[in-house]
């Protein structure tokens, strides 16, 4: 007799495929936002399986910060080509040149990325927008609903927030208002990479190791590009490195390893004992508060 | 299991700075791995294999040790990171304590500690070789019923806690009461802080004849009891050397064997569908699949099959995921079927099976948990009703009584459920729903209220016998 019991994988990837067919089902204007990193990748390889044989009924977003690495925008648009989706870019370098936005000291363009995604947000009328988020990141993200409400200004607040029972999602909001969706919720990074190499999803080719020109600084490892070039007496090494998380050129570093496939990542990750922010975001790092503050924004 | 001797830790201490990490080194195969984090030596097939996801959730205040306990579990099973622990003990050290607080773990949000308030529950994961955890952490004030009853509704373990000086209180028969109400299938009471009672066997046993005896009052379906220090870790992870008088498991490893595949309705067919699927593309023609997840029962092509509301039978086709056809499907895969014949199916439809059907009702009996802090629920209030993938309205005609749900007595001549309060009322709905009672069945017999202005979920309904009945 069959035990009529899922992996624990197969159970996470059934509670994605429910949301992702909730949020299609109720409400009128979905975009999943994709950034070309694992979690972005695997939610949109969930949202694939939700709709098959059909395509995914709603359009994909990347907010463009202009600091992306060359890979991942290549990488973003195989997908879009394979998946017959449709790509809306909301760029940061465009929204400053029209003053919207002004680039911050540091060179840091993650927290004004915000204004843009919602002036995105606003003028497509999206109210549910999909995000990779997981509860096991952070603080903040540890209290988040599945289903997290924003108000008229993008903004979270934490007090406001609808209760979720069993699996009844309420969508349900106002005009201008929205639902920001998040389908990993209850994925850990571990899962992220066990159901890349279990369902061989493709990843951007970034997160496997490579012999690259790294320069250390603050005790992290950032890759010699034109987004990070050397600074005067500094000399560049060359060291087999792999990226845990793919954010802003500037400003994601690299770390050490030999992992050159997907089963050598998911074993380094099995044995990991720093967070994937806590080692390679120099823009989470900023204080303890911070991931609660950018939400507040209209933040993920 | 190699390592599985008894391996007491003497304090919550945590002795070994976490110095061994270079920065920006990446984490190498060959760090220590323990038992309980996922060894290295396992082939990716077993992990899978052998590990299924089980739901927690926890009720208890601070007082009782609810978050050093969870902090001692995301400790002993490896689960913590380094700079998430160093951060906990640099705090620790501002706060002058003299050891590492891993209470401080579960340290909420600044709006939170601000306010010293618990706004929510908290969702935390960690996992072990044979399974994977994720705890719905909530706080066990009464003003934070609702929380529990959010955390309780999809768990298959409710972990009550209490401090063994002052035994059983009100608190505990709450979240007892919650427990059962939400129909949590296993219910573990650890009995906590037995060092402050000379670990003795007699103050256990007490507490645990006085708390069978009550919740023989309950429905619930299993019930442990384990006597823990969650501070000095006894019971949590490994076995206490301090009470060689408890011969049940620790903590972790009771939660590691749990069987709960029994838990699962297999026997009722009820398919609720969630969307249809119809592909406008040139390669796939004419093709209609009824999306959804398998609330229970088992599901197979060439089964005969009944939809609700059309009372119009057929049978299933085929049932498909991307990743290919299934010969059966079961709780909570999420599925595609097509059916043999093309009927007028739509969204908040069901397929069941033509001989066990659920009650098509538009008069509702239910246990109502009211979750709003700005109006209370009342007889004439009308609110949107979301029943598995069916939104109907919903009117209340009557509420029966309240429950006191410290002491279980039921309150007569109520006419308003206030937040966090529970009580049995009628609805009557604008259009049928296909119901079962909630002790058969979780997701067909769950309901959600919903305000129709603020569009605030305000209240989740628990249907009872009498619906069914009548």
């Amino acid at each position: 007799m069959k035990s009529h019991v899922l992996s624990h994988l197969r159970n996470l990837e059934a509670e994605s495929i429910f949301i992702f067919r909730e949020v299609a089902a109720e409400m009128a204007r979905p975009c999943l936002l994709f950034s070309g990193g694992k979690d972005s990748t695997v939610m949109l390889a969930l949202a694939r399986k939700a709709f098959a044989p059909a395509r995914i009924p709603f359009p994909i977003m990347h907010v463009d910060t202009g600091l992306n690495f060359p890979e991942v925008i290549a990488y973003r648009d195989k997908w879009v080509k394979e998946l017959g989706l449709q790509l809306i870019v909301a760029s940061v370098p465009e929204a400053i040149e029209r003053g919207i936005v002004h680039e911050e000291a540091g060179g840091s363009r993650n927290r004004i990325q915000t204004p843009v995604l919602l002036e995105a947000i606003e003028k497509h009328k999206f109210d549910a927008l999909f995000g990779g988020a997981r509860r096991d990141e952070e603080k903040a993200r540890a209290k988040e609903r599945v289903f997290s409400f924003r108000d008229e200004f993008g903004q979270w607040d934490p007090k406001n927030q609808r209760p979720e029972l069993w699996s009844l999602y309420n969508g349900r909001v106002q005009p201008g208002q929205g639902i920001r969706v998040f389908p990993l919720s209850n994925w850990t990074e571990l899962d992220i990479w066990s159901y890349i190499a279990e369902d061989k999803v493709e990843i951007a080719p970034m997160y496997l190791a490579e012999e690259r020109d790294v320069i250390e600084r603050d005790g992290m490892l950032y890759a010699v590009n034109e987004f990070t070039p050397l600074r005067d007496g500094e000399a560049a090494q060359r060291r087999k490195v792999r990226y845990r998380t793919i954010g802003d050129a500037n400003l994601t570093a690299a770390v050490e390893s030999d992992a050159e496939d997907i089963e050598a990542v998911l074993a380094e990750v099995a044995a990991a004992r720093i967070t994937e922010r806590g080692a390679t975001r120099g823009d989470d790092r900023v204080s303890e508060s911070s991931m609660e503050d950018r939400k507040r924004e209209g933040y993920f | 299991m190699a390592g599985d001797a008894p391996k007491r830790a003497d304090s919550a201490t945590v002795r070994e700075a976490p110095t061994d990490a270079p920065p920006g080194k990446a984490p190498r195969t060959d760090a220590p791995a323990s038992e309980a984090a996922p060894a290295k030596t396992q082939t990716l097939e077993r992990r899978m294999a052998a590990s299924d996801l089980l739901r927690l959730a926890t009720a208890g205040s601070v007082d009782d040790g609810k978050s050093t306990l969870i902090g001692r579990l995301l400790f002993d099973s490896k689960t913590l990171f380094i700079d998430q622990l160093a951060a906990v003990e640099r705090v620790s050290k501002e706060r002058g304590h003299d050891y590492t607080d891993l209470a401080l773990l579960t340290d909420g949000l600044r709006a939170e500690r601000e306010q010293g308030i618990t706004i929510d529950v908290a969702y935390r994961y960690f996992a072990t070789p044979k399974r994977r955890f994720i705890i719905a952490d909530t706080p066990g004030h009464i003003q934070y019923t609702r929380n529990m009853v959010t955390g309780a509704s999809t768990a298959d373990v409710a972990i009550l806690l209490l401090d063994a000086r002052r035994g059983i209180t009100e608190q505990s028969r709450r979240h007892a009461f919650i427990a059962s109400l939400l129909a949590v299938p296993h219910i573990l009471l650890c009995v906590n802080k037995m060092d402050l009672v000379d670990w003795s066997e007699e103050a256990f046993e007490s507490i645990r004849e006085e708390f069978v005896e009550f919740a023989s009052r309950l429905r619930v379906r299993d019930l442990s009891f384990i006597p823990i220090s969650a501070l000095k870790g006894d019971n949590v992870v490994s076995q206490s050397t301090n009470m060689p008088w408890y011969d049940g498991l620790p903590l972790l490893r009771h939660l590691e064997r749990l069987y709960v595949a029994s838990d699962r309705n297999l026997v009722d067919v009820r398919f609720p569908v969630q969307y249809v699927i119809r592909p406008q593309s040139n390669t796939v023609i004419d093709y209609r699949g009824y999306a959804g997840t398998v609330a229970s029962g088992v599901l197979k092509p060439g089964d005969p099959v009944l939809v609700l509301p059309s009372g119009l039978e057929t049978r299933i086709e085929s049932i498909e995921t991307a990743d290919g056809p299934v010969d059966e499907a079961f709780p909570p895969m999420a599925v595609t079927i097509t059916l043999a014949d093309h009927l007028d199916i739509s969204r908040g439809d069901m397929l069941v099976r033509p001989h066990n059907v659920p009650t098509v009702a538009q008069d509702i009996d239910a246990q109502i948990c009211w979750m709003d802090e700005s109006a209370p629920l009342t007889k004439g209030g009308k609110y949107a009703i979301k029943h598995t993938t069916r939104w109907a309205r919903a009117v209340v005609r009557d509420i029966a009584y309240r429950i006191d749900i410290n002491t279980l007595h039921r309150v007569e001549g109520v006419d308003s459920l206030a937040l966090n309060e529970i009580g049995r009322v009628q609805l009557r709905v604008t259009q049928p729903l296909f119901v079962d009672t909630y002790s058969d069945n979780r997701s067909t017999g769950s309901f959600i209220l919903v305000d129709e202005r603020s569009n605030k979920t305000v209240g989740a309904g628990i249907i009872g016998r009498a619906t069914v009945a009548a």
